[in-house]
């Protein structure tokens, strides 16, 4: 499942030691080419969407490959604290929001 | 950013770091995370590691939550009530002394990940947890593995971050720590232990998804994907036991997503239908429990509807309130959150349209079936030393996450005891060390003198559609027989000899190399075990069509191997089965 990478959103992470997408990825599958976030092989990302929600900038969307789903559905976290609010698309503009709670207070 | 690193161009130039700890733990996933810590608690004073290929935070089965813990013991449940439950659901194979133990220890972490923060729903009135069936509960769990992943730290443990295992270190019959390589740093990591835990998790990979094109869904796998079945690969090579590897886990799962559907069917009580609108488990399977039919039965059920021209399947999730759709969607943002994106994705509205199902490659997961190392009530494997728990410890079927935690407990308990009465550590096998060194980079070298060879992915490729074609996989509904084996077995062997003209160009690639070698490895095993048990105890997990008999005077025992570690052959052999709980083992 490939994690699109906004060219333009993504500042490569220059403060951090390593990109945090690069980090944390379980299938060490994220790294840097020209400064910016991108993923080595599309086909063996497991969709966890490790590195989506832990981008400071928003830059990394969770794509279907779309043999499996059509375009343009999306899904969005944008996390906080002790929750996540999902915000998902459908193909047809139909939009729906979640709000999961991550951990206690 | 691998690709800017100087690769060591040969054995001279590779910097070696020798560690000394006192417990080694290879894995930081749910079990590798409960050792550490449980080890800790015990005996403060110890040293303990663990070596994780990923990075603790994210690494491992629950790298994107778990919705669910499926075995708890409620109020009012008995462990011998689980016992009988899981017993049935396994076709009366379970190592009864094993998974008493576990049973007795199932809720403990459970209970202590929702004091650390996770959050579980609690019934208003009771304020016991909230129940979805008759052993789970549903929980908050997107962030339980960086929660686990903190108390860990906080207990003081060592992390090595991105360095994965190949070998055991072994000397004089003993395991004494275990070898490795920086997937970053390009470093190999030596690091000698008074105990080591092996918990890698299972093996996925070793079959061709029927959603494999070739193209960017070549892992939408429902067991995590990078779990490759290195900690099997690494006790077979040493000469461990293993158990019951012939109990593939193969499931009903959703359909092109590959996703659990169990979140579905047991959480909100909807049928499985087939293309007709009839109910598949109660029309054909009434005599084995219908719609709570053994697991291998709900596996299977669609997959034969298929073959008689009844497909496709589905469950049924028309007549689900609009709440409760929106519930399981949250509830699959906890675990598998592109679900919900690929229902959007597909435009599904469901109440109109019923989701569909299928099979999915098999697996050998010791979470879910029996399969892995044999070990003893101290979770001891046969080598002296190496501990097991997890998906990677076999005889425990139907334990899931919470049962791999009370695992990670029982493991580290142990080894803490092993450990302390602990005479003497034999000295490291220097030898052992410049073998393995050589066989960890052998492929990188390769590449820099030759430029050409096989790239692991190649391999892999054909590994799958071996296992798949051969070896029972979904593109032959799961059904296989002697020669099928015998032929997977002959190109299984070709492929171990040809890892030697394996080429990596970066770390990332040399990684992927000792993944593929240690699937070949497993797949090996696993071809002898569906050899040896000539009857088909669970169709579907194991379906053999020259032999689709029940033969309890037979096999109404554990199928156990061991390799040869001197010839090299892998010797079969079966293990009696000790029943503690009385009663027929078929019913719960």
């Amino acid at each position: 499942m490939p994690p699109k990478v906004n060219l333009n959103k993504c500042d490569g992470c220059k403060a951090e030691e390593e990109p945090l997408c690069e980090q944390i990825c379980p299938g060490n599958l994220m790294t840097l080419k020209d400064g910016k976030a991108y993923c080595r092989a599309d086909r063996d990302c497991w969709d966890c969407m490790s590195c989506t929600k832990i981008c400071p900038q928003g830059a990394i969307e969770t794509r279907l490959p779309y043999q499996l789903g059509y375009y343009p559905a999306k899904l969005i976290p944008r996390v906080g604290t002790n929750k996540i609010m999902w915000t998902c698309v459908d193909i047809n503009g139909k939009i729906e929001r979640f709000v999961v709670k991550t951990r206690n207070d | 950013m691998c690709a800017e690193k100087v690769l060591p161009k040969n054995l001279e130039e590779i910097q070696v770091e020798m560690l000394k700890t006192d417990f080694l733990i290879i894995g930081a996933g749910n079990a590798g995370c409960f050792a550490a810590i449980e080890a800790k608690r015990k005996n403060p004073d110890l040293k303990v590691t663990l070596m994780e290929k990923a990075y603790i935070d994210r690494s491992g089965c629950l790298a994107a939550g778990m919705d669910a813990i499926n075995t708890y013991l409620k109020k009012g449940r008995t462990i011998e009530e689980f016992l009988k439950w899981s017993r049935s659901q396994a076709g009366g194979l379970i190592r009864e002394d094993l998974a008493l133990k576990v049973a007795e220890n199932l809720n403990k972490p459970v209970e202590e990940w929702e004091a650390w923060g996770l959050p579980i729903k609690k019934d208003e009135d009771s304020e016991e947890y909230k129940t979805r069936g008759k052993w789970d509960i549903t929980i908050q769990g997107e962030s339980m593995k960086p929660i686990i992943a903190e108390k860990v730290r906080e207990y003081g443990c060592e992390i090595l971050n991105r360095v994965t295992a190949t070998s055991f270190l072994v000397a004089d019959g003993k395991v004494i720590g275990a070898i490795g390589f920086g997937v970053r740093d390009g470093k190999m990591y030596v690091v000698k232990a008074k105990a080591t835990c092996i918990a890698t998790g299972g093996a996925a990979g070793l079959y061709k998804p029927y959603q494999g094109d070739g193209v960017d869904s070549h892992h939408q796998l429902w067991y995590c994907p990078f779990n490759t079945g290195t900690g099997y690969a690494m006790g077979i090579r040493a000469g461990a036991e293993m158990t019951t590897f012939e109990m593939r886990w193969c499931a009903t799962r959703t359909k092109d997503f590959n996703g659990p559907i169990d979140t579905i069917s047991v959480g909100y009580k909807t049928p499985m239908i087939n293309a007709k609108g009839e109910k598949i488990l109660q029309k054909r399977y009434a005599h084995m429990g219908g719609e709570t039919a053994p697991r291998f039965i709900r596996a299977n059920a669609p997959m034969e509807e298929w073959l008689e021209g009844r497909g496709p399947c589905f469950v049924d999730t028309r007549h689900m309130s609009d709440e409760d759709i929106k519930q399981m969607k949250t509830d699959y943002l906890n675990e598998r959150p592109t679900y919900v994106l690929f229902l959007a994705a597909r435009g599904q509205d469901l109440k109109q349209e019923p989701i569909e199902i299928y099979g999915n490659d098999p697996y050998i997961v010791g979470g879910h079936t029996a399969s892995g190392y044999w070990v003893d009530t101290d979770w001891a494997t046969t080598l002296p030393g190496l501990f097991a728990c997890g998906d990677v410890s076999g005889g425990v079927p139907n334990k899931f996450v919470g049962g791999c935690a009370a695992e990670g407990l029982l493991a580290a308990q142990g080894a803490v005891k092993y450990i302390a009465n602990l005479e003497s550590l034999p000295q490291v096998d220097e030898k052992q060390i410049e073998a393995e060194k050589a066989r960890i980079y052998a492929p990188l070298f390769r590449m820099q003198k030759e430029g050409e060879g096989v790239h692991w992915r190649e391999m892999e490729e054909r590994m799958q559609r071996l296992m798949d074609e051969y070896a029972g996989g979904i593109h032959q509904f799961f059904r296989m027989s002697e020669e099928q084996l015998k032929y997977a077995l002959k190109h299984i062997k070709i492929l171990q000899d040809q890892v030697k003209y394996l080429i990596a160009e970066d770390l990332h690639d040399l990684m992927s190399c000792h993944e593929v070698i240690d699937r070949l490895d497993v797949a090996e095993v696993l071809i002898h075990h569906l050899l040896f048990r000539k009857e088909t105890r669970w169709p579907g997990w194991q379906t053999r069509v020259d032999y689709p008999e029940v033969d309890n005077k037979e096999f109404d025992c554990f199928v156990n191997s061991k390799k040869n570690v001197e010839t090299g052959e892998i010797e079969m052999f079966k293990r009696p089965y000790e029943q503690i709980i009385p009663g027929d083992r078929l019913q719960p």
